[in-house]
């Protein structure tokens, strides 16, 4: 199976393909509605809690993490929800974005012309995903609880590509089975 | 008459919260199990997945999703049946923030919808519908309701012309314009008759049905089969990456309606259908 590491450059995001399975390890940063909200204001006035260039978001709000565990439950969530706030993460070089389901036409080739990716994990595998989970840190709102911005660092994160920088989407490529 | 005291609902509740978070049910184990032997490549790798989770989830006892959801009860109370302590709604929201605490579970609700949203810190209140019923019993149907799924479901004010094509095409568009968004494969609840409201609590009650049961109409036990078939035919498959395991299952619960109406609402769980029925 593919393993892929940050940061990522350009070579490794042109080597990825819808529907392959791949190995994630590096640092992500994890932002899901309440987060973005304010991400983009702070955006907007020049203080992005976090260098935007070359990063990796993860659309997800762990459970919290019990006491003798690496981690909490830590799947993703619905990344449609995020479609209005994707574009604006794309222009200020984020490369990669990791959630589960569809995407909008607009954030489609909004990921196309940046040369990013859209990432999947499988939904409902919280408890297994935040085992990979190496340390976490809040790095922002955390008044939001479970919807502060971490940032993770993971070894081995079994993701999915679904959608790639060529057009290939997953999702279509399933229905022509 | 018979007399409980609220506290017995509200450790209930304690216990109910947590026992759904860290593993599927056994009927629902089976049946992935059985889908899994029918998959090939993606799909039976993401069913795979699944599994391990469950397992890994009660093994360590971490939950097996992050979402561990809105607490929903259908409170059903006996006319012979007498309450005693503390007002039973206050008891309910206990024991869900107790049990929130100590499993380490996700707190999920934010006290105002629109204005403000912000996290009550302790995942209540829960959703309680009450019921009377009558015997001297007191049951307890409890969810935790995500909401990936939660927000694909769907209610149509349909009329008597759409008829059984009407309800059909909405039923199955609903589940395929859901698809991968609510974590397929799923379990799908349809609430059909009655009102708005109604439409909408009988599609929720439906999915507290294990996977296997059938209403016990033939008619609708034909159309639960007939759906189920449609929705796996459409391809999408675990997680909407192919395959033939949309759903897991569907119910149809139906309330006598209005002759101008057919109302039809479709509510969506995801493959953990996190639910438990208790009897007091």
């Amino acid at each position: 199976m593919k393993t892929i590491q940050t940061p990522l450059n350009i070579e490794e995001i042109k080597s990825l393909h819808a529907k392959d399975f791949i190995m994630f390890s590096g640092t992500l940063y994890t932002a899901r509605d309440a987060a973005h909200i304010r991400l983009i204001k702070d955006i907007e006035n020049n203080t992005p809690p976090f260098d935007l260039e070359g990063a990796v978001i993860y659309y997800v709000g762990p459970s919290p993490t019990p006491p003798g565990q690496k981690f909490g439950s830590a799947g993703p969530t619905t990344s449609s929800r995020m479609d209005v706030f994707t574009p604006t993460l794309l222009d200020h070089g984020v490369k990669a974005i990791i959630g589960k389901g569809y995407r909008s036409k607009t954030v489609l080739e909004a990921f196309k012309s940046h040369q990013a990716v859209y990432l999947l994990a499988i939904g409902g595998s919280g408890a297994y995903l935040g085992q990979c989970v190496e340390s976490s840190e809040v790095i922002a709102y955390e008044d939001l609880g479970p919807e502060s911005i971490k940032k993770l660092v993971v070894k081995d994160l079994p993701l999915i590509v679904g959608y790639d920088i060529y057009g290939e989407d997953a999702y279509v490529y399933a229905q022509t089975l | 008459m018979r007399t409980i005291n609220t506290q017995a609902i509200k450790q209930a509740v304690f216990e109910a919260c947590q026992s759904i978070q860290f593993r599927y049910s056994k009927p629902m184990e089976e049946a992935i199990k059985n889908y899994m032997d029918q998959e090939m490549g993606v799909g039976k790798a993401i069913l795979k997945v699944l599994l391990d989770n469950s397992e890994l989830a009660s093994n360590q006892h971490i939950p097996m999703c992050q979402d561990t959801g809105m607490v929903v009860i259908f409170l059903k109370l006996g006319q012979q049946l007498h309450l005693e302590g503390d007002y039973v709604i206050d008891m309910i929201n206990e024991g869900v923030k107790e049990a929130y605490d100590v499993a380490y579970l996700r707190k999920s609700i934010v006290k105002d919808p629109l204005l403000e949203r912000v996290n009550t810190n302790d995942n209540t209140p829960a959703v309680v519908h009450i019921e009377m019923t009558n015997d001297d019993r007191c049951e307890i149907l409890l969810s935790a309701k995500g909401f990936g799924s939660e927000n694909m479901s769907k209610l149509a004010m349909l009329t008597p012309a759409h008829g059984l094509k009407g309800v059909e095409e909405f039923v199955l568009n609903t589940v395929f314009t859901a698809g991968p968004n609510a974590c397929p494969p799923m379990v799908v609840g349809v609430g059909i008759g009655g009102t708005m409201d109604q439409a909408a609590l009988l599609a929720k009650e439906a999915l507290f049905n294990e996977v296997g049961d059938r209403n016990p109409d033939e008619r609708y036990a034909n159309l639960e089969r007939d759906w189920l078939e449609k929705i796996n035919a459409s391809g999408i498959g675990p997680q909407g990456l192919g395959g033939k395991t949309t759903a897991i299952d569907l119910f149809i619960k139906t309330a006598p309606t209005h002759i101008a109406g057919l109302p039809v609402a479709v509510n969506i769980n995801c493959h953990m259908t996190r639910h438990v029925h208790i009897t007091l």
